[in-house]
């Protein structure tokens, strides 16, 4: 069957994002006042899969093995069908 | 002896590399095609600096799962020395030949300057012609090169002696001022748990000679020359 995986890579919480914090700052200088910021990275995969939790669990070790660095992020896979 | 330079797509010191290795310390230096294999024993693998593919995903991300990169993990296995000079630390890193990781600099842009830099052991293969606490002169050239790594494993790095330069001022203070990407501990050189690779930002090879500012580099070669003449 054919999945439709949505994955989303953030930085660990703590973890200094300095594209958040220029991203910030122009926005001040816009006028927008913001009290936080975070990035994210997302990724929208279609592939073949068994079923959905074979789905998922294909998208948990792509971002083991590649996506996500696990030293400063964190992420979340969520299968739509 | 023999050294080898791997090429990337992307990768755009790896002449740089070769030209010292080769005109500057003597060794016989073969360049490698990421897609060839090692092929034969090399003394020692420099993965040079550059962008290799783009920086795409994050730098050093893709090349990092390379097949060659498995044959350089077995090469660092059987104690042979890798170098990985900038986008090869990174390279370096995220092939967990190093703890942690680099990336983007505390202030988001590419850093391009001269720097001082202290070496913290001269008792590792590639820095054995340095004394310890001797500061250095090398050019950084990057935009993601801030070290990062766990509190515990840079407890460990300390303890096992596995920082090899920092980021300091020209009297060899490690200060704020002088952490230019941002460092975790102004760390900008760190040893594998093996002590044969060593991922580094700054660039040796462009300092390897004296019609371009600086010599300071060239020990680096020469100790990894020396290192492994004395192996036999």
């Amino acid at each position: 069957m054919n999945f439709d995986v949505e994955v989303r890579i953030t930085l660990k919480p703590g973890i200094l994002d300095p594209e958040a914090r220029a991203i910030q700052h122009a926005l001040a200088d816009l006028g927008f006042l913001t009290t936080r910021l975070s990035t994210a990275r997302v990724f929208s995969i279609s592939m073949e899969a068994e079923d959905r939790s074979h789905a998922g669990e294909l998208a948990r070790e792509m971002c083991e093995r590649l996506l996500a660095n696990p030293v400063i992020h964190r992420y979340e896979v969520e299968v739509r069908e | 002896m023999r050294f080898a330079v791997v090429q990337f797509g992307g990768s755009n010191c790896d002449l740089d590399v070769a030209h010292v290795l080769r005109h500057v310390c003597g060794v016989e230096t073969d360049l490698l095609w990421y897609k060839e294999r090692l092929g034969r024993d090399y003394d020692a693998v420099v993965i040079p600096g550059g962008f290799s593919y783009g920086d795409y995903l994050r730098a050093g991300a893709i090349a990092a799962r390379t097949p060659i990169m498995d044959e350089i993990l077995r090469h660092a296995k059987d104690g042979g020395l890798v170098l990985g000079i900038c986008n090869g630390a990174q390279i370096g890193a995220e092939s967990r030949l190093v703890p942690g990781t680099f990336t983007l600099n505390a202030y988001p842009k590419f850093l391009c300057r001269p720097v001082h830099v202290r070496v913290e052991n001269s008792g590792t293969p590639f820095t054995s012609l340095y004394r310890d606490g001797e500061v250095i002169r090398l050019p950084i050239a990057h935009k993601e090169g801030r070290y990062m790594a766990d509190p515990a494993v840079l407890a460990a790095l300390n303890r096992e002696r596995r920082v090899v330069f920092r980021f300091s001022d020209p009297k060899g203070r490690i200060t704020e001022e002088m952490n230019y990407n941002g460092s975790a501990e102004n760390i900008t050189g760190v040893l594998g748990e093996g002590g044969n690779f060593l991922a580094m930002m700054p660039h040796p090879e462009r300092a390897s000679e004296e019609v371009l500012g600086s010599e300071d580099g060239r020990k680096i070669f020469l100790s990894m020359i020396q290192y492994i003449e004395a192996q036999g």
